[in-house]
């Protein structure tokens, strides 16, 4: 019988004909950790006796979650992890350089590698069709010491696209779509799987922005075929040799099948709590919003920013709405200073924030107060998400979040561009 | 796994617990800290789980327990409040991961027949939950081997220190 990609890819690492049901013993490509869950997973090395890390070059560190530290606590977690870096010779990506899976994407993901960090949105890099999924400190402790560990090889759901998006509809409005169809536990311990003919104009950012969101409706990874456009975004960054072809095959087995016609989709919101609670911006028009936040793994690349700033561009923000912007990436960062979007966007009353996960988890650079609303193009709105569980959280496109800024309300994007 | 049979009482839970509900992000500072960070333990969701959790207790809840980020420290924090055991109906992935991982039991189970307060007694072993109030018996979806084992020696890092390896 024919293979889905995941099993493809875990047959390769496991050398064993990973069906799905089946438990196997993979050999892992890229492990990581960041700054929030590093500092546990150093003491669990520790605490397993493993004097080493099985293939430092395979390790990396990110400085990423509250960067710069807003905290003595959190600075001495930096000291410790950029020691533990020195001692065993991985990679190290210090404050300002990014957040961990933008810069997997563009430094380290693969297509049909074997991917697992200590976060939950490591199922980025399933947008380079690599098997990429979060696990705890615990787990990617012993990856770090064995250079393998087990999986369950899932059972897949088969996502097929067709048609193109309308003006002003992003990837980030398709997502919030289908996990407002499949709820957020709707493919729990699964892989999704990317098909169709709107795979062929996809752009490598907004698949990033798809796979990002798959473990919100519960899934292990999302993943994409390896095709021209991942072959395009790999030269792109340096790293044509990387590119291999992988398609699943033409009679590999789904548990389901859905399909999604773009054409049909428009701007959509994530309301208060819960990633799954979607409707259309039209529908949360009126509310008002104190924040917008820009960035994030989800949705703080260079086409994100260009969206935003073509938004802005000769507007203001609504006075009484801050806007916050964070690039994902210090390529992003440079790139979009090249372009000029950075100089729109602040002169449209943005504060820029450094490359790094900023806002979106409620350490710093923008914690919410009582009772204030964020518009945020994130990919979580859990209560207490951005530190302060008397705020609420709403989740959308950049295009959604830059038209709700000069508004200072939800406001559907296609309102202020016709 | 010290002991197969559990005797406690249940703390009953909603559905979609995530693990910000469970340890807070904003707590993110204290995670070098463990004794400090539990003291967090469901601040926002549960104000008074402090005064309400005894030593064994159970926590029993809905459809997709743990939900959100790989975070280990929400079962770190669970276990470190003595709770003996975690019922739901389904569970996150990570999280399962994780629990089993610091040798804290997940079980799922149809758990709408538990109210909160009920006693239970549980065998790990056989997967089976005995409802003491109510004089009912309850069975949970088996897990794969490997994970029991995991559970057996007491979490990842004791299994591995006794096997070097995973043994499939």
């Amino acid at each position: 019988m024919g293979k889905t990609l995941a099993e493809k890819i875990l047959r390769d690492k496991s050398q064993t004909d990973a069906m799905a049901g089946d438990i196997v013993l993979a050999t892992i490509d890229l492990v990581f950790v960041q700054d929030t869950t590093g500092p546990l997973t150093i003491k669990q090395l520790e605490d397993s006796g493993f004097a080493a890390i099985a293939e430092p070059e395979k390790v990396a560190i990110f400085l990423d979650h509250a960067a710069p530290s807003p905290s003595q606590q959190t600075s001495n977690d930096h000291i410790l992890l950029r020691h533990f870096a020195k001692k065993t010779n991985c990679y190290i990506y210090d404050v300002g350089n990014g957040i961990c899976h933008q810069l997997v994407a563009e430094l380290f993901a693969n297509p049909g590698d074997i991917i697992v960090g200590a976060d939950s949105h490591t199922v980025t890099a399933g947008a380079l069709c690599a098997f990429a999924t979060g696990m705890g400190s615990t787990d990617i402790a012993i990856a770090m010491a064995l250079g393998k560990t087990w999986f369950r090889v899932p059972e897949t759901f088969l996502i097929n696209l067709v048609g193109s998006f309308p003006q002003l509809v992003y990837a980030k409005d398709l997502i919030l779509y289908l996990i407002g169809q499949l709820g957020a536990d709707g493919a729990t311990y699964k892989a999704l799987e990317f098909g169709g003919e709107s795979l062929a104009h996809l752009t490598m950012s907004e698949r990033l922005t798809i796979s990002n969101m798959a473990v919100e409706a519960g899934a292990k990874v999302g993943l994409f075929p390896s095709d021209e456009i991942t072959q395009g975004f790999l030269s792109s960054q340096g790293r044509s040799a990387s590119y291999k072809p992988l398609y699943p095959d033409a009679d590999a087995n789904y548990e389901r099948i859905m399909s999604t016609n773009l054409s049909q989709l428009e701007p959509m919101v994530s309301f208060p709590h819960s990633v799954d609670n979607v409707r259309s911006a039209r529908d949360a028009k009126g509310i008002k919003i104190h924040q917008v936040f820009i960035g994030t793994c989800t949705n703080g690349r260079l086409e994100d920013l260009a969206v935003a700033a073509s938004i802005l561009q000769g507007k203001r923000r609504y006075p009484d709405t801050r806007l916050l912007i964070a690039p994902a990436s210090r390529q992003v960062l440079l790139q979009a200073i090249e372009k000029g979007y950075i100089h729109s966007l602040v002169e449209a009353g943005a504060v820029i924030l450094p490359p790094g996960c900023a806002a979106c988890l409620g350490l710093h650079q923008g914690v919410l107060g009582d009772g204030e609303a964020c518009l945020s193009t994130a990919n979580r709105n859990f209560k207490g998400r951005m530190g302060n569980p008397k705020a609420m959280l709403y989740l959308a496109s950049p295009a959604t979040a830059a038209a709700s800024a000069i508004k200072g309300e939800i406001t559907d994007p296609r309102e202020v561009m016709t | 796994m010290p002991e197969t049979v559990l005797k406690g009482k249940a703390i009953k839970l909603g559905d979609n617990v995530s693990t910000d509900d469970i340890i807070p992000g904003r707590f993110a500072h204290l995670r070098s800290n463990l004794p400090e960070l539990s003291k967090h333990i469901f601040e926002d969701l549960v104000p008074d789980f402090a005064s309400r959790v005894h030593q064994g207790d159970f926590l029993v809840a809905g459809g997709n327990f743990g939900l959100g980020s790989s975070r280990e420290h929400a079962p770190v924090v669970i276990k470190m409040s003595e709770i003996a055991a975690i019922l739901a109906k389904s569970a996150a992935r990570i999280f399962f991961r994780n629990a089993i991982n610091q040798g804290l039991p997940v079980l799922l189970c149809d758990t709408d027949k538990i109210n909160d307060g009920d006693q239970l007694e549980i065998n790990l072993t056989e997967g089976v939950i005995t409802n003491l109030t109510s004089n009912s018996r309850l069975t949970s979806t088996k897990i794969p081997p490997l994970m029991f084992a995991i559970l057996k020696e007491g979490g990842l890092i004791p299994y591995i220190k006794k096997h070097n390896d995973f043994e499939l």
